[in-house]
């Protein structure tokens, strides 16, 4: 007998009783989406032959990164006891970044498989998504991957997974991805312990975005999970929280190709477009209705994006100016998290300061700005948002360190992350060090087995944003892993550290820090630019300085000689093209009052290495 | 290893100069340079297009033969510059090792050379010389062959320095030779080098010292450049041997001009130093002065009214180039306006008598002034009406002030 499903249920008129809606959480690395695809093979929606690696990440970078960074939704038949069904596959983004989006993708489902590598134990975002679906009562089925590793343990992970969830070991099924093993019993198991969806058919419909993303040819494609009445082609739809209303074009399930159907009713998950050009006129959270015949409340749960950690980026070639303006507005379309406005800088010239979710979202938007529209950045140190409240009772909002108000300021509040980290308990005294290095205070501790450990703390996000993973990941050697969400702020002694160069201050270089690690940043800024800025026909001391205060200071001495000593014949052509080398170069000095500081100094200074703080000085 | 070739276009076969810089000849001093690429050992700084002569083969090019082969080329470019060449001012034969060769064959060149364009009634005819190749009877056959002048490789006075750039000859030949070139009726002048990693100040003066002790002319001194492909070079790279350092330089520099001005030396191009308006070598500065020049042999570079080119790096390649009557230019550039008017700018401000103003574009004009601020350069005096000239500061930063006046 063939597992496979001989007639898939028609969209529409689907019962919701044989509706499985469902997500997998997972860590990266750990085979979500080679589990994916062999799910969509067994069921055999993908034809074997056009089977191509994880299938549903659509974008280079994801397939590159092995991440996935925006979620669909599959439709898939499974047949149990000769009754088909129908299994919705929702396809979350696996970064903490991302936290709201997973929420809401959680939040259109009534279970989760809870993914994790037999060979590496449950992560820290796995965790934390793991919190957040038992949170929204979601039915859990926990899975060990990657049971045909040599290196796989899963007996002693099914334990961990066990006292996690509730279960007993034996519970956790054992599966691989890559094989195909244990996948049909999977589904199986999808089938007969995941709860239906339950919802009012007659009700005005109600439906929840849980994704939305633009394409070039249709516009933007909305996914929604419908959890009351119906919605069908042609009638006008109303966005609950932003009022708008457009018309229905067209509806469909994905599976995984578009298929155009005559409309979703009560649980059941799919497609709308309605031909806007921009995710944000259809935002993940909202609730979708009937225009004639609107729901009385939304679903709830829906919250604007809210970045996180802004960066000036600027093109290397200042004439790429509107060539990344372009870009961004492109993106912008598909990233209703993404927000900037024009900023100019003394040392970079015109560019942008960027909104980001977190540093992979930074990174990322970078990534595809480089990559898919060919330019060549510098981003600036990243910072968070700070509250400057000053004296005469205003308050100030600051998303750029040039933006921090000279003199005497009141209290300042930072953004402060609520943060888990997971780590083999040889590596508890490690962790600490460091999370007490980044002013992290500790909330509690427990053991999810003897060898690993569940460490909370409260962290301020700025202290994430300078390295703070790569600093965990070389002090565990690899083996922590860590995840963070918002959780609210913090009155902090903080301070603006400006780099003057011949006393002009470099506005990139400024930087609001703790005050404890004031020194530590300016005598690492001042000592790397020394190596970085070729010396010049004057005496340029390089400063940190709080407000008019120097707290570290290095001089590049004038340079005594730079003239060719032998100049005959040959030497003559060999000069002028040194000459005509150097003008071209020129262009790619930037000055700083009188001084000529090369692009490549500023990249340098720029890069992750700066942005280490006191942290790698030390070394 | 010797030193690349720079890019340019490719050489006609024929050797064929544009119209224009033919017709160009004669408005700016004509003299030849002789190239020639012979050591009996190679120095570990030395990046000059030069051979030892156990690493060329015996056919082609040798000491022996070197002259015909020299003296081919000298008819190739009397074919080349066509019947109105002008007579040449000045000859220097440099190297390598001129003094490699048999001193009847270095007259036998310069004779060549006299034959083909005329050599002019005061004309200055120069040869390098190593003070271990050079003997009285040696250099008293130049003499009465028409040469008027000797620069004699000294580097330094100080045993270890020698030992760094490994020189082998003999400290005290230098004085020898030196005699023996008055003697002959030629005039001198030594060459120094500065800044040899391990070469204290203190050494560096003794080098001074001994190079004004010996009443040579006209004194040149260099900063050492370690050049790729060499093997100090490699040396340095692996940091067996520190670099010469800027600020070390600028000071030997700077001793440099305070003791050869105390003896009686002055200034007129940034690395030269002569006792006398006329114990300058007017030779090299005809190429500080846009003038033109033939460059014979292996390597050699040649100027003519804007158009520069170069010749085959190996004596094989060259002899073998000419043998089949084939031009041996290996490339060349014909200069734009805008170039001609760097390197007039990246030239004359070497000199002394610096850069009228007058020839500077508007925009260099007007760097004048935040240059003279600035204590780089001296701006027109009653000695040098209209003209730019260097301090002694503004010289050891030429570049700097290229720079500024090309407005970049």
């Amino acid at each position: 007998m063939s597992p496979m499903a001989r007639i898939a249920l028609e969209p529409h008129a689907t019962p919701p009783d044989l509706i499985r809606n469902f997500c997998i959480i997972a860590h990266i690395d750990h085979g979500k989406s080679t589990l994916a695809d062999r799910m969509l093979q067994i069921t055999g929606v993908v034809d074997p032959r056009a089977m191509r690696a994880q299938y549903l990440d659509r974008m280079d970078i994801e397939r590159e990164r092995g991440i996935t960074i925006k979620s669909q939704a599959v439709r898939m038949p499974w047949e149990v006891d000769e009754i088909t069904y129908c299994l919705n596959m929702i396809d979350t983004p696996g970064h903490v970044d991302f936290t709201y989006e997973v929420s809401r993708s959680l939040a259109a489902c009534e279970g989760a498989v809870l993914l994790v590598d037999a060979a590496q134990g449950i992560e820290a975002q796995t965790l934390a998504n793991l919190y957040l679906a038992m949170e929204n009562d979601l039915a859990i089925i926990p899975v060990l991957n990657k049971i045909d590793l040599p290196a796989a343990q899963p007996e002693k992970y099914a334990e961990e997974l066990a006292k996690l969830i509730g279960c007993q070991p034996e519970d956790c099924l054992k599966v691989s991805g890559k094989s195909g093993i244990g996948v049909e019993p999977l589904l199986n198991k999808i089938v007969r312990d995941l709860p239906a969806p339950v919802g009012d058919p007659d009700a005005p419909a109600r439906a929840m975005i849980f994704d939305s993303v633009y394409d070039t040819y249709r516009g933007v494609v909305t996914y929604v999970r419908v959890v009351d009445g119906n919605l069908n082609p042609r009638e006008r739809i109303l966005m609950m929280s932003t009022k708008a209303t457009h018309e229905l074009l067209e509806i469909g399930v994905i599976s995984p190709e578009p298929v155009v159907c005559k409309g979703l009713g009560v649980g059941e998950v799919g497609y709308l477009i309605t031909g806007v050009k921009d995710v944000r006129q259809s935002r993940v959270g909202d609730t979708v209705t009937n225009a004639s015949k609107p729901g009385a409340e939304d679903l709830g749960g829906y919250s604007d994006p809210k970045p996180m950690v802004f960066s000036g980026l600027y093109p290397i070639d200042g004439s790429d100016y509107p060539d990344l303006r372009d870009a961004l507005d492109r993106l912008k379309l598909n990233d209703a998290a993404l927000i900037y406005e024009p900023e100019t800088s003394v040392a970079l010239g015109f560019g942008f300061r960027v909104g980001f979710l977190g540093m992979l979202h930074l990174e990322i938007v970078r990534e595809r700005l480089e990559r898919e529209f060919d330019l060549d950045l510098i981003s600036t140190l990243p910072n968070v948002v700070y509250e400057v409240y000053l004296d005469d009772g205003k308050v100030i909002t600051v998303t750029n360190p040039s933006e921090f108000p000279a003199g005497k300021v009141g209290d300042i509040k930072e953004p402060v992350v609520r943060a888990t980290i997971l780590a083999p308990s040889e590596f508890i005294g490690a962790v600490m060090e460091l999370c007490q290095a980044r002013r992290g205070t500790l909330l509690g501790m427990d053991y999810l087995s003897e060898e690993r450990v569940e460490m909370r703390y409260t962290l301020p996000l700025a202290e994430i944003v300078f390295d703070f993973f790569d600093a965990l990941k070389s002090k565990t050697r690899g083996y922590a892993s860590l995840d963070y969400e918002p959780a609210g702020d913090q009155v902090a002694d903080l301070v603006k550290v400006d780099i003057l160069l011949q006393g002009e201050a470099v506005d990139a270089f400024s930087s609001i820090v703790h005050k404890d690690k004031a020194y530590a940043y300016g005598l690492m800024m001042v000592s790397k630019l020394r190596e970085l800025i070729p010396r010049q026909n004057f005496e340029v001391p390089i400063q940190a300085a709080i407000g008019a205060r120097i707290i570290a200071r290095e001089t590049i001495r004038a340079m005594r000689k730079d003239v060719l000593a032998k100049c005959y014949g040959g030497d003559i052509s060999r000069k002028r093209k040194l000459l005509e080398k150097q003008k071209v170069g020129k262009k790619r000095m930037k000055m700083v009052g009188r001084v000529e500081v090369p692009q490549e100094a500023f990249i340098a200074a720029l890069s992750n290495d700066a942005a280490s703080g006191g942290d790698r000085t030390k070394k | 290893m010797p030193s690349a070739l720079p890019e340019g276009e490719p050489a006609p076969p024929s050797g064929e100069l544009p119209g224009y810089a033919v017709k160009a000849l004669g408005s700016a001093p004509f003299g030849v340079y002789v190239h020639v690429p012979f050591c009996s050992v190679r120095c570990g700084y030395c990046d000059f297009n030069t051979y030892t002569l156990t690493e060329l083969g015996v056919d082609g090019a040798s000491t022996g033969t070197y002259a015909d082969v020299a003296l081919r080329e000298i008819a190739l470019a009397t074919r080349v510059l066509g019947p109105n060449a002008p007579t040449v001012k000045s000859v220097f034969f440099g190297g390598g090792t001129p003094t490699l060769l048999a001193a009847s064959d270095l007259v036998r060149v310069l004779d060549g050379i006299r034959a083909a364009f005329g050599l002019a009634e005061d004309a200055e005819v120069t040869t390098e010389a190593n003070p271990d190749s050079v003997t009285l009877k040696f250099l008293q056959t130049l003499a009465t062959g028409g040469f008027t002048r000797v620069s004699m490789g000294m580097q330094s006075a100080v045993p270890h320095v020698l030992d760094t750039l490994e020189r082998t000859h003999d400290p005290d030949n230098v004085a020898t030779s030196v005699a023996a070139a008055k003697a002959a009726g030629l005039k001198v002048s030594v060459d120094l080098i500065y800044g040899t990693p391990g070469e204290s100040l203190p050494d560096w003066r003794t080098s001074l010292d001994a190079a004004i002790a010996l009443r040579p002319d006209h004194i040149s001194a260099y900063a050492l450049v370690v050049e790729e492909g060499t093997k100090l070079g490699a040396q340095v790279r692996r940091g067996q041997v520190p670099a010469p350092q800027d600020d070390d330089e600028a000071t030997k520099y700077e001793l440099a001009e305070q003791v050869l001005g105390a003896a009686g030396y002055s200034w007129y191009e940034v690395s030269n130093w002569a006792r006398t308006e006329a114990d300058r070598c007017r030779h090299n500065e005809g190429y500080w002065s846009d003038g033109d020049w033939w460059g014979v042999g292996p390597g050699a570079h040649s100027h003519v009214g804007g158009v520069r080119w170069w010749n085959v790096k190996h004596p094989n390649a060259f002899a073998a180039r000419l043998n089949a009557g084939v031009s041996p230019a290996a490339g060349r550039e014909l200069l734009t306006a805008d170039q001609r008017y760097d390197e007039r700018v990246l030239l004359a401000i070497r000199l002394v008598d610096g850069l009228p103003i007058d020839d500077l574009r508007p925009e260099g004009v007007t760097a004048v002034a935040g240059l003279i601020a600035d204590g780089l350069a001296d701006g027109p005096s009653a000695m040098r009406p209209r003209r730019v000239v260097l301090t002694l500061r503004g010289r050891l930063l030429a570049d700097t002030v290229v720079r500024r006046l090309l407005a970049f």
